[in-house]
């Protein structure tokens, strides 16, 4: 079963979720403290929801330049999985694994209710599980969620098919409130142009159990732990 | 030598700055219709320790694009002093 670090930062509060989630999914999961250096060998990483060293600056500004996010950054650049939730993502967009930034909400207020998005990715490590165009609703708890990005970046990540959860738009009948925040092109998820690092601002570790009724958020947990790594090409000497 | 550097960091005036309307809202309600244009920013102030005023402005600037600014949604200003 894979490995899985979940990162604390001083001022994470969705940490047990996550680890419980990602555990209850079929997963070695562990914690990892933002002062460590080290992601003890794990195969992906999920930094989870919160405030992290309390949004000082911007919400993720801080966190980038922990000890830990050296080591996320390494494990990023060698193709190993990364999952951002909501401060997650906005974590990976300060540290610039992901591109853009997450805003404070065009309505101002923090936005806490459940969500109607469609995913657009299902091959990517998070989402292989739901079938392409599969709605979720997915509880969103967040006051800087408005995704923004340069124009050109914004062209690049639809040419590219890389926005992984797109909240439904207004047109659409849905019962909830569309994009509860202002994003650009109504994304609430993108991913890295290999796929392997997301983020997302709704919270799917908070509907991943049947208790909760529909666990729509389920499906990332199952995909990451249905994940496999790659084995390793040996290096045969050439004769 | 030490200086004083004051840095003031904006949204980008292309982005949508929803603090600024919202106190631009308050004003007008206040009785302050001829207010427009407002925005909401951020105002940094800290000391220096540099060989020269352009030194430390240099070495303000890359905290700025390091860590103080955001570059895909904000612009910075910085003003040194002696101090």
């Amino acid at each position: 079963m894979p490995k899985v670090a979940v990162v604390r930062f001083p001022g994470s509060n969705c940490d047990f979720d996550t680890l419980r989630a990602a555990e209850r999914a079929g997963t070695n999961a562990f914690f990892v403290w933002h002062h460590d250096t080290s992601l003890q060998d794990a195969d992906i990483v999920l930094l989870p929801g919160g405030f992290s060293y309390g949004d000082y600056l911007r919400s993720g500004a801080i966190a980038r330049f922990s000890p830990i996010m050296q080591a996320v950054q390494r494990h990023a650049a060698e193709g190993g999985p990364v999952l951002g939730i909501c401060n997650g993502f906005q974590i990976l967009c300060e540290a610039h694994l992901l591109p853009g930034a997450l805003m404070r909400n065009a309505g101002l207020t923090f936005v806490s209710k459940p969500v109607d998005v469609v995913v657009e990715r299902s091959d990517t490590v998070f989402t292989s599980a739901y079938a392409p165009g599969t709605r979720l609703r997915l509880p969103v708890a967040h006051g800087d969620g408005r995704f923004v990005a340069a124009e050109d970046t914004l062209r690049m990540l639809e040419a590219e098919g890389r926005v992984v959860l797109r909240y439904v738009p207004a047109s659409e009948a849905s019962p909830l409130q569309p994009n509860p925040n202002g994003s650009a092109n109504h994304i609430a998820g993108i991913c890295n142009a290999a796929g392997t690092v997301v983020g997302i601002m709704p919270h799917p570790e908070r509907i991943a159990d049947a208790l909760l009724g529909a666990p729509d958020g389920l499906g990332f947990f199952a995909s990451l732990a249905a994940w496999r790594p790659r084995a390793p090409t040996l290096n045969l000497p050439s004769r | 030598m030490s200086f004083r550097a004051h840095v003031r960091v904006m949204p980008r005036g292309s982005l949508l700055d929803p603090q600024g309307q919202a106190v631009e809202h308050a004003l007008a309600a206040l009785g302050f219709a001829e207010a427009a244009g407002v925005r909401v920013g951020r105002a940094i102030e800290l000391e220096v320790a540099a060989a020269s005023r352009a030194e430390a402005e240099a070495r303000v600037r890359q905290m700025c694009d390091k860590l103080l600014a955001n570059p895909v949604t904000e612009d910075y200003l910085v003003e040194v002093k002696e101090a």
